[in-house]
């Protein structure tokens, strides 16, 4: 099928709040090195947040492949509202409940959509997110082992995970902000849609959820977070742009 | 050779998934075993500088047009794991089940008395496991579809 200018347009939006969603959660992943709170689990967030920016790299040469900038100018040159990244994965790291909620959460999102794109009709996604969604299980796994952990474990921890579920359940729904694409990308059968994903999403997340004994979040504004898929951000992301583009700021054209 | 794993060629370990002879040039295609391998952009450079040497022009490219799953690992490569200590991936069809994870069998003892620790580890492609048998910790290579 001939891609027109329209489906081209929309292919470029899914692909930035992709690249730019796994970019910056990969960053907040990465300020568990050297921190978390047991060794594996730096390890863990360290190894995930490497596992994200070698997503989003391989998201971003595609964008360049059809005429976008360089993958190092488009990740370190853009402010804040030229990004495409949900507010939720924006959020500073909290304490380790909240990462490991946000964590929980949005890998679940990613999976389904991976999943979901690995038959699209354009080619260099599909065949990218088909070697994603091997490396993702690992993360759903990991998430899902601590979750069950420490809903099971004391009171304390339980409560902790239930409160960090209620403060990231409702930002998690900026991952599924509708695009005014979706319907040609669905009917072109590129991507078949944020609704779809969602949909998807609140079943899977919320099986692992009731299965530790938490509850699912009620939501009354459920777009209270929306925004950032047109570059509305929260006051979090230009301080973590400026931090993690200061050394290459000193110096753009360094060869490294 | 892999720069982390020094025991096993990249042959074996699956990643060269072409080698086109052209008239002036030889191309040669890897994929990556993860997407944020650090090793990557290594052995790419240690291809050329092999072909170089042999003043063989060449192009290294990497590509996920052929996307790196264990299964790719030849018998000698999963040898070759053992040989650095890591308990050698189990093949699988085409679908990995991650339970496989739970009684990986010890590279030092072979009992499947173990348990996994953590499925992260010191580079992206292992997991941590501990030995109820030999009472050691080792590592594992992760299987990945």
């Amino acid at each position: 099928m001939e891609l027109t200018e329209r489906h081209v347009e929309g292919l470029k939006h899914l692909l930035y709040k992709m690249a730019d969603d796994l970019l910056i959660i990969g960053h907040r992943n990465s300020e568990w090195t050297g921190m978390g709170p047991i060794l594996e689990e730096d390890i863990a967030f360290s190894s995930m947040a490497q596992d994200k920016i070698g997503q989003s790299l391989a998201i971003y040469s595609i964008l360049h492949e059809m005429g976008e900038q360089e993958p190092d100018t488009v990740a370190f040159t853009r402010n804040a509202s030229s990004f495409h990244c949900s507010q939720l994965v924006e959020q500073p790291i909290g304490e380790y409940d909240f990462s490991l909620v946000r964590h929980f959460l949005y890998d679940y999102a990613d999976a389904i959509r991976f999943d979901m794109l690995s038959n699209s009709i354009f080619e260099p996604l599909a065949m990218v997110c088909k070697k994603f969604r091997g490396e993702l299980k690992y993360h759903t796994m990991h998430a899902n082992i601590w979750i069950k952990d420490l809903a099971e474990g004391n009171e304390e921890s339980k409560t902790r995970i239930q409160n960090a579920l209620n403060k990231a359940y409702p930002m998690a729904l900026s991952l599924f902000e509708p695009s005014e694409f979706d319907k040609e990308l669905s009917e072109a059968e590129i991507f078949s849609g944020e609704d779809e994903c969602r949909t998807i999403w609140e079943k899977e997340v919320g099986a692992v959820i009731l299965e530790a004994g938490l509850e699912i979040p009620q939501v009354s504004d459920t777009e209270e977070y929306y925004g950032g898929r047109s570059g509305k951000h929260t006051e979090h992301l230009q301080p973590l742009l400026d931090e993690m583009t200061e050394v290459f700021q000193i110096d753009p054209t360094a060869d490294w | 050779m892999d720069p982390e794993i020094p025991t096993i060629s990249i042959v074996d370990l699956g990643i060269v998934t072409g080698i086109d002879i052209e008239p002036d040039a030889v191309k040669i295609t890897l994929t990556p075993t993860f997407s944020g391998c650090p090793a990557l952009k290594i052995m790419e450079e240690m291809v050329a500088e092999k072909l170089n040497k042999e003043n063989i022009k060449n192009e290294v490219i990497t590509s996920f047009e052929k996307q790196w799953n264990t299964n790719m690992i030849s018998e000698k490569g999963l040898e070759a794991l053992k040989k650095h200590g890591l308990a050698p991936p189990p093949r699988h069809k085409g679908y990995v089940e991650l339970d496989v994870l739970s009684d990986t069998p010890c590279p030092l003892c072979n009992s499947r008395n173990t348990t996994m620790q953590t499925p992260f580890g010191p580079t992206l492609c292992r997991s941590m496991h501990y030995c109820k048998n030999c009472l050691n910790g080792f590592e594992g290579f992760k299987p990945v579809s």
